[in-house]
């Protein structure tokens, strides 16, 4: 696989390129870097679903699906992502490489150029975006949204961001919150969506057969009628808090059999000058691996719980727990997920723990260069930090890491909130 | 080994059968870090009730999911734990019809074949070790019982069928569990876990003969009797019971319809037809199709409206499903779209158009060792070729289509299942 290179070829859109024959399909992403903030979150979210209900050229979603389905059935799917404060929206396309394609068709340029049309040109009345298109997708956002509390395991994290960092942009759902979304209108979208364009930095992901002068045509074709006349659009970033107080304490009562415990960790001083390696493996000793402290001894040994697993948000600078539970193991299960911490504070870390930690990050590394959607979020990632290791040379960094650096890590790590959700007729 | 080559599609298959029964698959993948391995054992939750060595046995719901939690502890300690200390993540599952043990990993792939070959076969089960995971599937028992999409779904085949063990959850109830013994997880491992009985899957950058030479060495010689299986009585065409309602915490109602299709066909019969019905249910209800724009621009579905088909043990369904206010109104709308298809045939050219998209779509699926290895390890237990997928594929006619619908799609066959918000929701 050739290096991936990043290259401005737009004013504040790069395009990031990896060219290889390893795969049976190429995949375009545009990505829109966005700073998040509850007043904007619903919008950005709605632009890509808005989007792909039609445009000038293929006006509904049938003629739109149409048109991707004659080119062998070619993806275009809305993504929206938060990584750190930025909130990251856009499309994701894929479709079948060159090599096996009937009678030669080239699907690249083809479905770059559907991309252009459906990011540029939108189907729009008298310059709106088409008011069912809006009404109903802000309908379907908001029940999105809603339907959050469908997975109790997903919904735990998404309570523990919410009240953890109430009053930081990180609080604000990807997704923006549901009423917001319910008062967007064709007009207030548009006027959004025609700023966006003019300034907005923008991520370009290839990966795929064609060389990198054949992608940075095909996109340069798609998107040559960008309007990049805002100069000042503020770029999107990240505001990192180290500091915490008083560890907080949520709770709420749903109608579920077993409980959710989730814990929010800030990762403290060394978010100054983070290195992620030494993250990456604190989180494989700490709860991110099947061989973790928190699967061995929480769940495995000890039995308190059905899962436990941590997660690392490098961007924000956050460690999180998540587990579930019997609701009357809660104190037992909080005491055992803080006891793990406290081991990797005194270095108690075993030399196998060290090295199974290492190998699950270096296998994780190695395994989503086989992978296009993970290569694609990985570059998004590197991009946002304005950085460029591939993911090779990550993983000898992790192999690199000692455990004196993994109980540096577990030291600066500072709990700021525990969330509960408990069960409503047990709790009555 | 056999060399299978699909110039079509850019794939070669290596393929041997080893003295003692074993199937062997091996998928070359250069250029790949990723080295995935499936071995899979013909039996699933479904196969509850079985005959071995002339005698019949009843199982409680469970036992399968049971037995691949189990089989991963060991005297010496965790299968789990040694796979991933070499470096691999391993996974199992239990679907109806098979249990399927795998692993992936970029390095020592040799050493982690031989602990995948050597923890399946061997078995080593204490009542402590089954009383202590009792509990743990409990936990997850409840945990699936939580969750909306799991209970729509199981609402459906209860209503759908009378007697195919489809009825029941894979994983059992915390009730039927509880009778489990070491002595059952034993005898149901005599019973199914013979090489005979087994495939082994394996993609990515390796050595064809290392796989079959490990084999060889770590698995039993010898052939052994399988257990013949029995999925209950004969099913009527029409629903056990036609629609069944369920209050939980969802924020929209979800709902999951589905008719029975015939079930029981194995090799080409069967491809075609799991091909044939996912095509035929894509252009029925598909997101290019005008019923799709119709209902969604009607506010009846969102994205995630879904159609398609689903095959298990003795038995095979047509369903549709996904978030609505209206589920009744979404179905009553299904079943016009069909009858008029069955009765005028479908759009020529939305009929092309999925063709080429439908290709699009299995040379995607080629990306991933994973679905590579899953689909082989299904296709040898029923007897076909995945790699051939886009040749049936090309067979299918608008007259197989029209056949399809108008044979398997009908008010009267159709269940419903709608799970509504409990309170809060709208």
């Amino acid at each position: 696989m050739e290096t991936a290179i990043r290259k401005e070829i737009l004013p504040q859109v790069s395009l990031t390129s990896i060219t290889t024959k390893k795969f049976k399909t190429g995949c375009i992403s545009v990505t829109f870097k966005l700073q998040l903030e509850s007043e904007n979150a619903a919008k950005n979210a709605l632009l890509p679903q808005v989007l792909l209900r039609g445009c000038a050229r293929y006006p509904d979603m049938e003629s739109l699906s149409a048109a991707m389905d004659e080119l062998y059935g070619a993806r275009i799917e809305p993504v929206v992502r938060k990584k750190g404060e930025v909130q990251c929206v856009g499309l994701y396309a894929d479709f079948v490489d060159d090599a096996f394609v009937p009678k030669g068709e080239k699907l690249l340029e083809k479905v770059a150029e559907l991309i252009g049309q459906i990011l540029l040109f939108p189907a729009t009345k008298a310059g709106i975006f088409n008011s069912d298109y809006v009404k109903s997708e802000r309908e379907n956002l908001s029940d999105r949204i809603r339907a959050r509390i469908n997975d109790k395991q997903l919904y735990a994290a998404t309570r523990l961001n919410e009240l953890m960092c109430s009053g930081e942009a990180y609080s604000v759902d990807s997704l923006g919150n549901a009423d917001d979304s319910m008062k967007i209108t064709p007009q207030t979208l548009t006027e959004h969506y025609r700023r966006i364009l003019e300034g907005a930095a923008i991520e370009i992901f290839y990966c795929g057969s064609a060389d990198r002068k054949r992608i940075e045509t095909a996109m340069l074709g798609a998107l040559g009628t960008l309007p990049r006349t805002q100069n000042g659009f503020a770029v999107a970033s990240t505001d990192v808090k180290t500091e915490t107080g008083d560890v907080r304490y949520f709770k709420d009562s749903l109608d579920v059999t077993q409980g959710k415990l989730a814990l929010g960790f800030r990762l403290g001083e060394i978010m100054r000058r983070p290195a992620l390696a030494p993250i990456m493996v604190f989180n494989a000793v700490y709860g991110g691996s099947v061989t973790s402290k928190l699967f061995t001894n929480v769940r495995e040994r000890l039995s308190l719980c059905y899962y436990a697993s941590s997660r690392i948000e490098r961007h924000k600078g956050l460690l999180f727990v998540y587990s579930g539970i019997e609701v009357d193991k809660y104190d037992d299960a909080l005491k055992e997920i803080l006891h793990q911490m406290e081991l990797c504070r005194q270095g108690q870390i075993t030399a196998d723990e060290l090295s199974n930690a290492k190998k699950s990050v270096v296998t994780d590394l190695n395994s989503l260069m086989d992978d296009q959607t993970q290569l694609e979020n990985y570059y998004l990632g590197q991009a946002l930090d304005s950085t460029s290791c591939t993911p090779d040379l990550l993983a000898s960094l992790v192999s690199e890491v000692s455990a004196e650096e993994v109980v540096a890590v577990a030291n600066s790590v500072r709990l700021d909130s525990v969330y509960f959700i408990e069960n409503a007729e047990r709790s009555a | 080994m056999e060399l299978r080559k699909y110039e079509n599609i850019g794939e070669q298959v290596l393929f041997d059968t080893l003295p003692n029964g074993l199937a062997i698959y091996v998928i070359p993948k250069k250029g790949f870090f990723k080295k995935v391995a499936f071995f899979g054992v013909n039996y699933g939750g479904s196969d509850r009730r079985f005959k071995l060595k002339g005698e019949w046995h009843d199982t409680p719901a469970g036992v399968a999911h049971f037995l691949e939690h189990k089989m991963f502890d060991k005297k010496d300690g965790n299968a789990l734990a040694a796979l991933s200390a070499n470096g691999a993540s391993p996974n199992a599952f239990t679907s109806s019809g098979i249990t399927a043990y795998h692993f992936e990993c970029t390095e020592n792939f040799e050493a982690n074949l031989r602990i995948l070959l050597r923890f399946v076969s061997e078995p080593y089960f204490t009542d402590e070790s089954v009383s202590k995971e009792q509990g743990i599937i409990a936990q997850e028992i409840r945990m699936t019982e939580d969750n909306p999409q799991h209970k729509v779904f199981q609402n459906l085949f209860r209503s759908l069928y009378a007697y195919n063990p489809i009825r029941d959850s894979i994983a059992g109830t915390v009730d039927s569990i509880a009778q489990i013994t070491a002595q059952t997880l034993y005898y149901c491992h005599e019973a199914f876990y013979n090489p005979s009985n087994m495939v082994l899957c394996v993609a990515g950058d390796v050595d064809p003969q290392i796989v079959g030479s490990v084999a060889e060495e770590i698995l039993p010689k010898a052939k052994s009797e399988v257990a013949v299986r029995d999925y209950g009585a004969k099913e009527q065409q029409f629903p056990a019971s036609a629609k069944t309602e369920e209050a939980m915490e969802v924020a929209v109602p979800l709902f999951m319809a589905g008719t029975k299709l015939g079930g029981g066909l194995r090799g080409k019969d069967r491809q075609r037809n799991e091909l044939l019905g996912d095509f035929a249910m894509n252009l029925l209800l598909g997101k290019s199709t005008p019923l799709y724009a119709r209902l969604y621009a009607e506010g009846l579905i969102n994205s995630s409206f879904f159609g398609g088909t689903t095959f298990f043990p003795d038995g095979a369904a047509a369903i549709v499903g996904g978030e609505s206010r209206n589920p009744d109104a979404v179905c009553e709308a299904v079943m016009e779209e069909a009858a008029k298809i069955a009765s005028k045939g479908p759009d020529k050219a939305l009929y092309q158009r999925l063709k080429k998209a439908a290709l699009g779509e299995e040379i995607r699926a080629l990306n991933s060792l994973y679905l590579i290895c899953n689909r082989q390890m299904t296709g040898h237990f029923e007897d076909y070729d995945p790699m051939d997928n886009i040749k049936i594929m090309e067979e299918i006619t608008a007259g197989d289509i029209v056949e399809f619908i108008g044979s398997s799609l009908s008010p009267e066959k159709l269940a419903l299942s709608v799970i509504r918000p409990s309170k809060g929701g709208k």
